[in-house]
């Protein structure tokens, strides 16, 4: 066996703090060393070259390249070993950098660390099998989760590059929570205006399948062959039949239904369509608020429905789609004004969030536009805005800030002057946050051209007195403290990760920050996808996020689902685990342990029961491989013998 | 029901200033069934004095009185003074974190304190191991004129991490309480706003103004009374309340009863087995609206009774 070393100085990365040529010297004592060598970059085009050449020149059926991690570079590398006809998994990788040069200041200790590195990676090598991927054919159809603005985006572009689209959306229309917004920043353009005929394309198109009302139950298989079951929430409504023409609710006698789409600002009724641009623009029950569910009687609806629509039997019902690849776009929640008692929130009607203000100001909202305030319906002539309520308070486990909220209360105030020209505005703020094209332009647009006060300052409490709601808080640029007797205070509520998002990602198996947002494959490099093949992100359920940001990832996530399905079939990856039929007992203890479900029972022809890997589910973790108790069943590429050898060169030599 | 033993740490203001929030606690937890041992040769909680001096100093302080406590063999103190309170919460959780810091207050005290008491206060075992049901049976009177102002303070659940009770912002303990004995509670936007605390002597005009606010909120919040879980506020509100009038041209005449004293008049306690007469603002006036809880709910059934008709009435109209 003939294995070649190539030491990398990663500029001075590397070599600031170890002595590459010391560490060539060693390696060409090791035994099974042909060659071994240093290079400035090993990663650069010629020093793969020079990796080829050394191949050849040297026959060498081995390559070990000592650099950075392999989760930098081990994709390139195998492909350049494989170049010249070796087998990739020919190749290993010794950490020197991330390990090693990094994270020690003491030359020499460095350099004996890294010659042991390379020492473990040689034996490693030495055991190293040709592994074979797999063919399989990839399922050109693509499930986008969310059809809020950003998963709409990716639907569409999608659907235009040809695919079949799968779009599941929970609540019972699309738009998400663009559809409940009046203007949008920095051109204060009609919000519905610019996203209803978005919406009306994810309906038409023929290439767009939209399940309304539903959501995820569960996801089986991998990337290019996924089966998704999808549950349909019942809705009590044949919407086959119903045309959405609203007589069923104008004669609903339950008054009192909590409106989900105003966020509360005024009540519904238990009938509904959240609102007038809905798509699908279908009537459902809430039969939390039903008088037919909860009193067993009334059935004014189905009296009314002049096509027979309602059906108070109607039961879920779950349906199966096969995709080869997923878009999650499930965006995110709203902190609940009474985690914020210090503010009166919860606790006085005149105390409302940005989001309910948002509905107050749109002229289909549930005021038609007019702005009243919720407990008298008077016109605010003096509103308080209070930035970051909830954001960048450690406290209360937000430590982050909320992206978008500074600069929708400048336009919420902007818009408030328009409104009522002789009203007052004031914002009590930590920092604006502004730092988008046009955005900062924006928010003195507000202070300078529309008289919008900014306070620099934190409230402290917010309570009523008489008819007015009482702010008192600090001025921090005049040092004093300031009490503003306010009609109606708007909270700029802390974004949050949606309430089922934990859940949703453990169906996906993705990964979530501490506070539910998806976490990307790589903050810069790789934002839109996981680390889960097949699986992307878009928009906001990534992290605080505004429209024009949710869009390019949707669109970003469309462009990487179509380049995956480019090709007719993906390679599986090798390193999987593989039982020894010769070997198992047929214990079942690996069957009970692996998280993924990929192992089951086979028998043999000799009627033996033993335990058999499927291919494609195993996700190669190796925790079968620690719990069988006769080393039957062995991870590709790291085998038992393969990391022995490891921890031999280690400690016996 | 069944027997509760308590150790009861008095501290020094409910020997004196405030003897009457002592006797009403007594009296109360009496009333249902809990009996209160005072431990023996109990000192200074340390409180403000001591840890504005001296953080080791006010542990130790604090901690003697705790190791006393251990070494009954109790797990649990409670105390009505939020003052010891929170003195007694400080201590105890820093010598639990910090190894260090417990070494360097044991090596003051005779015996070491070793970490295994809770302190709580009157009102949250009243709130948690006796629960609103029994509270609510012991009661014969009713005060169909009186509302109360709930109001806490500063310090009886601030900071939370370390007072580890009801909620910091918007605390609802004492205000349940009282709904549970069949007084009426009015929503007091002031319940933890600061009354000006010690500040009475050194920043008289200060005290007086924050007292003030809190007065005049609960005014214009509908209630007649106040009622307070601690002295000082007490002391602020109801014997500095003329010196509030002077000061700020007011003309406040509100009583300030002790969250016990309410529970304890409407057990059937006088007023002055309460030691309400001990106060500066008399209460004479509303006391006398008393009566037997039986008419409220003979009243009360009566109501239900006419209103009944008409219910019916719209249920049908909807039907
Ligand atoms: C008060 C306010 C004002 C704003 N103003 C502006 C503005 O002027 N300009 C601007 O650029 N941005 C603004 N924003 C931000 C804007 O709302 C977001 O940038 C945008 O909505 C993000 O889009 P999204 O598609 O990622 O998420 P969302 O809009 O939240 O859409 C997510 C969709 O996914 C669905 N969903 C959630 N979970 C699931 C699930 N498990 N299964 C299936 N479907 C699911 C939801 O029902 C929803 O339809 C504002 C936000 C607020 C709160
Ligand atoms: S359910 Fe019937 S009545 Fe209601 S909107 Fe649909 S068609 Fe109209
Ligand atoms: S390697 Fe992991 S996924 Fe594969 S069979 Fe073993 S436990 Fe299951």
């Amino acid at each position: 066996m003939r294995v070649g070393v190539f030491i990398c100085h990663c500029g001075n990365n590397i070599a600031g703090t170890v002595e590459v040529a010391k560490v060539a010297e060693a390696a060409r004592m090791m035994p099974g060393v042909a060659f071994a060598t240093t290079y400035m970059y090993t990663c650069s085009e010629p020093g793969q070259e020079e990796i080829k050449e050394a191949i050849k020149r040297e026959k060498l059926d081995r390559v070990v390249v000592a650099a950075c991690s392999p989760r930098m570079h081990e994709v390139t590398f195998r492909r350049t070993v494989e170049k010249t006809g070796l087998n990739r998994y020919f190749f290993e990788m010794a950490n020197i950098r991330e390990h090693c040069s990094w994270i020690g200041e003491d030359k020499e200790l460095n350099t004996n660390k890294a010659i042991e590195a390379i020492k473990l990676a040689v034996e490693k090598a030495k055991q190293n099998k040709p592994l074979f991927p797999a063919k399989f054919k990839i399922n050109k159809r693509v499930l986008v989760i969310g059809g809020g603005v950003a998963g709409m985006q990716a639907a569409l572009d999608c659907a235009d590059g040809g695919l079949d689209v799968v779009l599941v959306e929970k609540s019972p229309s699309v738009g998400g929570m663009m559809a409940r917004l009046d203007k949008t920043f920095p051109t204060v353009d009609c919000s519905i205006c610019i996203l209803g005929p978005k919406m009306v394309d994810v309906s038409q198109h023929e290439k767009i399948n939209l399940y309304a009302y539903s959501e995820i139950e569960e996801i089986k298989g991998y990337v290019g062959n996924y089966q998704i079951k999808i549950r349909k929430k019942a809705t009590y409504v044949d919407w086959s039949k119903c045309t959405g023409c609203g007589a069923c609710i104008e004669k609903c006698p339950s008054r009192n239904a909590f409106d989900y789409f105003n966020f509360g600002v005024a009540p519904a009724r238990a009938i509904n369509i959240p609102f007038p641009q809905a798509i699908p623009k279908k009537a459902k029950i809430d039969a939390q608020f039903c008088r037919q569910f909860i009193k067993g009687k009334c059935g004014v609806c189905a009296k009314f429905c002049p096509v027979g629509a309602i059906n108070y039997e109607m039961k879920d019902e779950i349906v199966t789609e096969d995709v080869g690849a997923i878009i999650v776009a499930s965006g995110y929640g709203l902190i609940d004004l009474d985690k914020l008692p210090e503010y009166g929130g919860g606790r006085y009607p005149d105390v409302i969030s940005g989001i309910q203000y948002e509905r107050i100001l749109n002229a289909s909202g549930p005021t038609s536009g007019h702005i009243e305030r919720p407990s008298d319906h008077a016109e605010p002539k003096t509103i308080v805005f209070v930035s970051c309520a909830g954001s960048r308070d450690k406290s209360i486990g937000i430590p982050y800030c909320s992206n978008f909220c500074c600069m929708y209360i400048a336009k919420q105030a902007i818009l408030t002057k328009d409104h009522i020209p002789d009203s007052r505005s004031y914002v009590f703020y930590m920092d604006i946050r502004s730092p988008g094209k046009g955005y900062d332009e924006f928010t003195r647009r507000a202070q300078e051209e529309y008289g919008v006060q900014y306070i620099r300052g934190r409230v402290s409490r917010i309570y009523p007195k008489g008819k007015k709601m009482i702010v008192k808080g600090a001025d921090t640029l005049l040092g004093t403290q300031v009490e503003i007797e306010a009609d109606l205070v708007v909270l700029a509520t802390a974004v949050t990760a949606t309430t089922d998002a934990r859940t949703l990602a453990e169906k996906l198996h993705i990964s979530y920050d501490p506070h539910g947002f998806y976490v990307e494959s790589h903050p810069k490099l790789r934002p839109v996808e996981t680390n889960t093949s097949g699986v992307f992100l878009a928009g906001a359920c990534q992290g605080p996020k505004d429209i024009p940001a949710s869009v390019g990832q949707g669109s970003a996530a469309a462009a990487k689902v179509l380049s995956i399905f480019s090709k007719d079939t993906l390679e599986s990856d090798p390193q999987i685990a593989r039982v020894n039929t010769n070997i198992c007992v047929g214990c079942r203890k690996c069957i009970g342990t692996c998280p993924f479900g990929a192992i089951e029972e086979q028998q043999l022809r000799d009627g033996r029961i033993i335990a058999n890997v499927i291919e494609t589910v195993c996700a190669g973790c190796g925790i079968c491989n620690s719990t069988c108790p006769c080393g039957a069943i062995q991870l590709q590429h790291f085998t038992d013998n393969q990391l022995l050898a490891e921890v031999n060169a280690l400690c016996l030599t | 029901m069944s027997e509760k033993e308590y150790i009861y740490f008095p501290g020094c203001s409910l020997e004196a200033s405030a003897i009457e929030y002592d006797m009403s606690v007594r009296k109360v937890l009496a009333a249902l069934g809990v009996k209160l041992i005072e431990p023996d040769d109990w000192s200074c909680c340390g409180s403000t004095p001591a840890h504005s001096v001296d953080h080791v100093f006010a542990a130790a302080v604090a901690a003697r009185n705790l190791a006393i406590v251990e070494k009954m063999g109790a797990s649990t103190v409670i105390t009505a003074c939020p003052a010891c309170l929170s003195a007694f919460k400080k201590a105890h959780l820093r010598m639990k974190k910090e190894e260090g810091f417990k070494k360097e207050v044991n090596a003051i005290l005779d015996e070491p304190y070793n970490c295994g008491v809770t302190a709580k206060s009157v009102l949250q075992i009243l709130v948690e191991d006796i629960g609103p049901k029994p509270v609510a049976e012991k009661v014969t009177l009713d005060f169909p004129d009186l509302k109360v102002a709930p109001y806490y303070g500063c310090i009886i659940n601030r900071p939370p991490e370390i007072m580890e009770f009801d909620d910091p912002e918007n605390p609802m303990a004492m205000d349940n309480l009282m709904t549970s004995v069949g007084v009426k509670v009015c929503d007091f936007a002031f319940k933890v706003e600061c009354c000006g605390a010690a500040f009475g002597v050194a920043k008289r005009k200060m005290v007086n103004e924050l007292s003030s606010k809190v007065l005049s909120m609960a005014l214009d919040a509908g209630a007649n009374c106040l009622v307070v879980t601690c002295q000082l506020c007490h002391q602020n509100l109801d014997l500095r309340q003329g010196q509030i009038n002077n000061t700020m041209g007011s003309s406040f005449n509100i009583p300030v009863l002790f969250f016990t004293q309410v529970m304890g008049l409407t057990y059937g306690y006088s007023p002055q087995e309460l030691g309400i007469d001990k106060h500066n603002i008399q209460a004479e006036g509303l006391l006398k609206t008393r009566r037997p809880v039986e008419e409220r709910i003979k009243e009360e059934q009566e109501k239900a009774k006419a209103k009944k008709p008409k219910a019916k009435k719209a249920e049908e109209e909807e039907s």
